[in-house]
C-alpha cells in the first residue's frame, strides 16, 4: 500500500506555557485529506495546540514532522494559521491586505496537494465581500473582517490548514460557505487542524478530544492559559 | 524574492503615511526639542553655534526613540506578526526591511527638516550641511539599534519607556561620532572625514547586527 503524499506527525508534544505545563506527551498523525477535530474544554490547551504546530510555541518536549513536504521547509511554513485575531490592517483596503498576503507568504506546494491559487479579486468574490473590495477595512464588520482574513488561505496555496474557533463571528451562510471550503480543501489533499465547539460536517474527520487527567503533582495537565 | 520584499516594504510605508502623523508627530517633536534649548542655555549666539550639532544631534535621537515602539507593536497587536513568522520569509530581512520603511517614513523627515533647525541655532552653512550629512548616514544606525529594543519590549503594554531606556545607551557611539564629525567640520584642524566614516561603520554594523538581534526577540516573544 503506498502511503499518502503527506503526513503530518506529532510526536509527544509537551508544552509550557508561562511556567506551567499545558499537555504532555500528546502524539497523533495525519494524513492528506483528512481533518483532525480538537475538542475539549475551555483552557485545556486547543488554541496552544494550534499555536504549537504553528510554530509559535517552543516545544518543551517532542517533535513536529511532516512527511511529504518541501525539504527546506519547516512543517509551520506548509501551514495557514486562521486564528482568533484577523491580522486586517484597517488603513488598508481589502484587496490591499490581500495583495500584500499573497506576495508576502510563500506558498508551499507538495506532490499530493492540488490546492487551486485564486487572486486577490477571486477570493474576495467566493467569500462574498467583492463589492467592499475598494474600502479600507476599517469599514468592514466582524464577521467580513473575519471573511477577509478567511480569504487569505486561498490566495497562497499551502497544505496544512490550522483553524482556531472558524466558525466565530459568521452567520450561517457564511458557516456553510467555510465548510464548503474547508471540505474543499481536504479533496484537493489539503489537511485541517481545527479547534471547535460546534459540530462541522466534515468530509473524513478524526477527533482529538483533550480531557484533563485527574491532578497530579507531577503531571499537571490541566490548567487555564 | 524580490516581490515579497517589494510587498512588505510597500504596505510598511503606505501604513506609516496613512495612518498619519509618525513624520509630522516626529519633525514637531524635534522641532520642540531643538526650540526649547536656547531658552534654556540663553540667548547667547556663539555657545548656539557651538552646541547647535549636539543640540541636533540629541533632538534627533529622541525624536526616533518617539516612533520606535510601533515598529512591531501595531503588527503583534493584530497576530499580523504570528503570521510574519510563519511566511516562510527570513525573519531577518523582514525586519531590515521593516526599518528601512520606518525610517523612510520618521527618519528621514528628521534629516530634511535638520538644515531648517539649524538656522534657529545660529549654525553656519557648512556646518549644517556636516551635520545634516552625518543625521543621513547616522540615523540609520539609530533605528536598527532601536528596532532591538522593539522587539524586546514588543510583548509590553507600555515598552515605549523601557524601549528608550534600552535603546539610549546603545546609541551613545552613534551620537559620539555623529557630533564630533560635525564639530569637526567647524574646527578646521580636525578631520572631518575619520569620524564620519567610523559613523558610516556604525550604520553599516547596525544594519547587521539589529536585524539579527531583532529576529532572534521576535521569535521568542511569539508565545
Amino acid at each position: 500500500m503506498r502511503s499518502p503524499a503527506l503526513n503530518l506527525i506529532a510526536e509527544n508534544l509537551t508544552i509550557d506555557r508561562g511556567g506551567r505545563r499545558v499537555f504532555q506527551d500528546l502524539s497523533f498523525s495525519l494524513e492528506s485529506g483528512t481533518a483532525l477535530v480538537v475538542t475539549g474544554a475551555n483552557g485545556i490547551g486547543k488554541s496552544s495546540l494550534l499555536r504549537t504546530l504553528a510554530g509559535l510555541v517552543a516545544l518543551a518536549k517532542g517533535k513536529i514532522l511532516l512527511e511529504g513536504g518541501e525539504d527546506d521547509k519547516l512543517p509551520q511554513e506548509h501551514a495557514h494559521y486562521f486564528g482568533h485575531q484577523d491580522a486586517v490592517k484597517p488603513a488598508l483596503s481589502v484587496l490591499e491586505n490581500l495583495k500584500f498576503w499573497q506576495s508576502f507568504a510563500a506558498p508551499a506546494q507538495t506532490a499530493g496537494f492540488t490546492g487551486i491559487q485564486m487572486t486577490p479579486a477571486e477570493a474576495v468574490e467566493t467569500l462574498g465581500i467583492g463589492h467592499t473590495a475598494q474600502l479600507p477595512a476599517a469599514y468592514l464588520s466582524a464577521g467580513q473582517k473575519r471573511r477577509l482574513s478567511l480569504s487569505r488561505l486561498l490566495v497562497t496555496p499551502r497544505p496544512i490548514w490550522l483553524m482556531d474557533e472558524p466558525t466565530s463571528a459568521l452567520d450561517k451562510a457564511s458557516e456553510q460557505q467555510l465548510l464548503d471550503l474547508m471540505n474543499g480543501h481536504l479533496t484537493a489533499g489539503g489537511m485541517i487542524v481545527t479547534a471547535t465547539h460546534t459540530e462541522l460536517a466534515l468530509t473524513n474527520t478524526k477527533i482529538l478530544h483533550l480531557q484533563a487527567v485527574a491532578p497530579d503533582a507531577s503531571a499537571p495537565e490541566e490548567m487555564l492559559i | 524574492m524580490t516581490g515579497w520584499a517589494m510587498a512588505l516594504f510597500q504596505r510598511d510605508l503606505r501604513l506609516s503615511i496613512r495612518v498619519g502623523g509618525s513624520a509630522l508627530v516626529g519633525v514637531l517633536f524635534f522641532l520642540a526639542v531643538v526650540t526649547v534649548i536656547p531658552f534654556g542655555v540663553g540667548p547667547d549666539l556663539n555657545l548656539l553655534a557651538r552646541i547647535g550639532p549636539a543640540i541636533l544631534w540629541i533632538g534627533a535621537l529622541l525624536a526616533t526613540l518617539l516612533g520606535l515602539d510601533r515598529l512591531f507593536q501595531a503588527d503583534r497587536d493584530d497576530g499580523t506578526l504570528d503570521l510574519m513568522l510563519m511566511a516562510g520569509r527570513p525573519m531577518e530581512l523582514v525586519v531590515l526591511i521593516k526599518c528601512l520603511a520606518h525610517w523612510i517614513a520618521t527618519g528621514l523627515p528628521l534629516v530634511i527638516a535638520a538644515p531648517l533647525l539649524a538656522i534657529f541655532l545660529n549654525i553656519d552653512p557648512i556646518a549644517m550641511g556636516a551635520v545634516t550629512l552625518t543625521l543621513l548616514v547616522g540615523t540609520p544606525a539609530l533605528t536598527l539599534i532601536g528596532a532591538i529594543g522593539a522587539s524586546l519590549t514588543v510583548s509590553l503594554r507600555r515598552g515605549g519607556l523601557l524601549l528608550a531606556v534600552l535603546v539610549i545607551p546603545l546609541a551613545i557611539p552613534v551620537l559620539i561620532f555623529g557630533v564630533s564629525a560635525a564639530d569637526a567640520a567647524i574646527h578646521d584642524p580636525v578631520p572631518f572625514l575619520t569620524p564620519f566614516l567610523i559613523l558610516c561603520a556604525l550604520s553599516l554594523i547596525a544594519a547587521v547586527i539589529g536585524p539579527v538581534a531583532s529576529a532572534a526577540a521576535l521569535r521568542f516573544t511569539a508565545d
